[in-house]
């Protein structure tokens, strides 16, 4: 039955495995990157190597299922002794996963180049080789893939709550080491599947990067389970058409470069946690600062007259906040398009609007508040308050101003002596 | 018992000599870089240093059409820069954390690597798959030599005497700036140092000796020597000094065994010099006197009489 889906040209097997690699690898992979074991892949896709060395040796006419077994009984191995390592020294996982990598790799080079005839084919395993993939192979990939499939399916709640907090699981009567049991069992599974298709260095980028692109699309784990597959998928497919149409492209290495272009579009122009949209928000927040500043400034030019005067100056401006005329007028754009302020018609001094009077006022307040906090909850000396005023000043919100006034005790100074302004006064009332 | 041990001399005379001096010299600064690489859990970061040289390797190789060029170095070195800078880029500016941006990013310089190759030089270079896998350390004795105070010296072990001579002169310039930094960067940049500069410069001396021994022992043989000999002796004391001292002796340590394991069982000598390394590691794992796991098991011992 199985066999019905099973493509009958080189091409064809090639393009299903892909596809089946990026699909199984694409759905672990999201587990990988939230447990921050994204480099276990690369250990045990190392440490299999012995057991693809054994197999090759010692299976009776290299039935792929045998060699299979060694390899996921090596790469079993190594992962346990990572985390034996970890447990038992002061060793970091950085260092244990290097060790186990390394040692394994060597161990199994060294057993290869001693029994050169009986372990042709290795390379193949090394950095992986589409076309070598026969029918048994496929079949092997289905199975892994169906089974990866249903645990996840089953086993998705306890191992997500296990990603974000191991002690939190066991708290709530989670089987925690049988857990991660099936979890290492199940990555080296799909290790093991993935080697003859992309190769050892790569199987990592497969498990790795559609994860972490799905991770920057997504809040929300289901999404990113779906995402993380369709990239897999997506880039399977790519590799698989580009390397079958250039003569000599190797699959695996252009199958991680999809994936990796993926990520990176991903990387600029994720809408929330994209790069793009973050420098867009900094630079956003950034200009509201320097608006809200030179708000600020207005009000206390107009302070310091005793508010006998509606009406600032722009040079005034530009002495208040030492800078030239022409950037005054550039913040004084920014102002006028918000309707904070407006221009007298010669255009050589401007005076506040309704709206910009009450946010101008609401900022010196949010300041002189937070200062008198400083001074008097948290014993901050008084020559120390204001560089953190100048930053929360624009981002408190009308609770939090007014849970402060109410532990303050309605306060009418600030720590320097100066009136705390009430932004409920109008424009032209005495304060 | 001294048949076996006298074996590798009978068989290659001096140049068991020069096998073992070449795998110790490449090892050597490994052992010291790597030790420092530990300190600062960046253990993986040399695995994804040693992966990501390989485009830059390819694009100087392409250049120069020779595979003794140092500009091939020179490559090497800006692709291993650039696997840092993109790791940073990737975890500083998104949620992806450090370990997954180090795969993404080693893994995509490694495939772009590959496939420059395939379609830059085509299939039959000296640039091969298996050159960068296994190493040849075992073809040493085969190449040209020069003649040094009456002895005939294999070049690359002049090029590696070099090599970890220059890295054992910055490792001695810099040991404080490099201790402080990796202890305790605040308090190193208190003192003026600049983080972000010893960072890259640690990254393009780490890049360099890859790129060196990557010949020798292959690209992923060279994290097993960047790891091994400052893991072990990690575990054998808290003092950096001793390690350092340690990690060196591991170096030569696994050079020598690595040369019988070769002679004795007919294998690959640079995945040898790893095997024997990875024994002492074991060793140390079990017996050392800081980590070792025998004493710990001893002391619980006595800790519970019944």
């Amino acid at each position: 039955m199985v066999d019905l889906l099973i493509p009958a040209s080189g091409a064809g097997k090639a393009l299903m495995a892909a596809i089946l690699l990026g699909a199984g690898c694409g759905l672990l992979g999201c587990f990988v990157v939230l447990r921050r074991v994204a480099l276990m892949g690369d250990a045990v896709s190392h440490a299999v190597l012995p057991g693809v060395v054994a197999g090759l040796i010692y299976s009776p006419g290299r039935n792929p299922a045998i060699i299979f077994l060694f390899a996921a009984a090596a790469g079993l191995v190594g992962a346990g002794i990572v985390r034996t390592l970890v447990a038992t020294t002061r060793l970091k996982s950085d260092a244990a996963l290097g060790i186990v990598l390394a040692t394994f790799f060597a161990f199994g080079i060294m057993w290869q180049t001693r029994n050169q005839q009986d372990t042709v084919g290795v390379m193949n395993f090394l950095f992986g080789n589409v076309g070598s993939i026969d029918a048994s192979d496929l079949r092997m990939m289905m199975l892994t893939t169906v089974m990866l499939v249903v645990t996840v399916f089953f086993l998705k709640r306890p191992f997500l709550v296990m990603s974000f907090d191991e002690g939190f699981s066991r708290g709530l009567g989670y089987p925690v080491k049988a857990l991660n049991g099936v979890f290492y069992f199940l990555l080296t599974f799909s290790v093991v599947v993935a080697l003859q298709a992309v190769g050892v260095v790569l199987v990592s980028a497969m498990l790795i990067t559609p994860a972490a692109a799905a991770y920057l699309l997504t809040d929300r784990f289901g999404r990113m389970l779906v995402l993380s597959v369709a990239f897999g998928v997506i880039s399977g497919i790519v590799g698989a058409l580009i390397s079958a149409s250039v003569n000599g492209m190797p699959t695996g290495p252009v199958i991680t470069l999809s994936a990796t272009f993926v990520f990176a579009v991903v990387y600029l122009i994720a809408p929330r946690h994209g790069v793009l949209s973050k420098v867009f928000r900094i630079s956003k927040r950034r200009r509201m600062v320097m608006r809200e500043n030179t708000l600020k400034a207005i009000y206390q030019i107009l302070e310091s007259e005793g508010f006998v005067h509606e009406e600032v100056s722009i040079i005034m401006l530009a002495q208040k906040r030492r800078q030239t005329e022409e950037m005054i007028r550039t913040r004084c754009d920014s102002l006028l398009k918000h309707g904070f302020i407006e221009l007298s018609e010669d255009k050589v001094s401007l005076h506040l609007t309704n709206t910009g009077w009450k946010r101008a006022m609401e900022l010196v307040r949010n300041h002189r508040l937070w200062e008198l906090y400083l001074t008097n909850e948290a014993d901050y000396a008084e020559d120390h308050v204001h560089e953190d005023a100048e930053k929360i000043e624009h981002i408190l919100g009308p609770n939090m101003v007014r849970q402060l006034e109410q532990d303050l005790d309605f306060p009418e100074l600030d720590p320097h002596g100066k009136p705390i302004p009430k932004p409920t006064h109008l424009l032209g009332q005495p304060l | 018992m001294m048949e076996n041990l006298l074996l590798p001399w009978d068989a290659l005379g001096i140049g068991a000599f020069w096998l073992i001096l070449m795998a110790f010299l490449v090892a050597l600064p490994c052992s010291q870089m790597g030790s420092f690489l530990i300190l600062r859990r960046m253990a993986l970061t040399g695995d994804a240093i040693s992966h990501s040289v390989f485009p830059g390797v390819v694009i100087a190789f392409y250049i120069t059409g020779d595979l003794a060029s140092p500009w091939l170095i020179v490559g090497a070195g800006l692709a291993g820069l650039a696997s840092t800078v993109l790791i940073e880029l990737i975890h500083k500016w998104t949620r992806v954390k450090q370990d997954a941006a180090t795969g993404i990013s080693f893994t995509a310089l490694f495939a772009l690597g590959v496939v420059l190759m395939e379609m830059l030089l085509g299939k039959n270079v000296d640039l091969d798959l298996e050159c960068v896998l296994h190493g040849r350390l075992g073809l040493l004795l085969e190449g040209d030599s020069v003649p040094l105070l009456g002895l005939m010296v294999p070049t690359p072990v002049m090029i590696m005497a070099g090599v970890a001579g220059l890295t054992m002169v910055l490792m001695v310039l810099f040991y404080r700036v490099m201790m402080l930094s990796s202890f305790d960067s605040d308090l190193a940049a208190s003192y003026g140092y600049r983080p972000a500069v010893i960072h890259y410069g640690m990254m393009f001396t780490v890049s360099f000796i890859v790129v060196a021994a990557f010949q020798a022992v292959g690209a992923i043989l060279v994290i097993a020597l960047l790891i091994l000999p400052g893991s072990a002796a990690y575990l054998c004391t808290h003092r950096l000094k001793v390690m350092l001292g340690l990690a060196a002796v591991h170096a030569l340590l696994s050079a020598v065994g690595g040369l019988y394991i070769h002679v004795w069982f007919n294998t690959n000598m640079a995945a040898s010099v790893v095997v024997t390394g990875g024994v002492l590691l074991v060793m140390a794992w079990l017996l050392g006197p800081v980590d070792g796991v025998m004493w710990k098991w001893l002391k619980e011992d006595v800790g519970h009489p019944d």
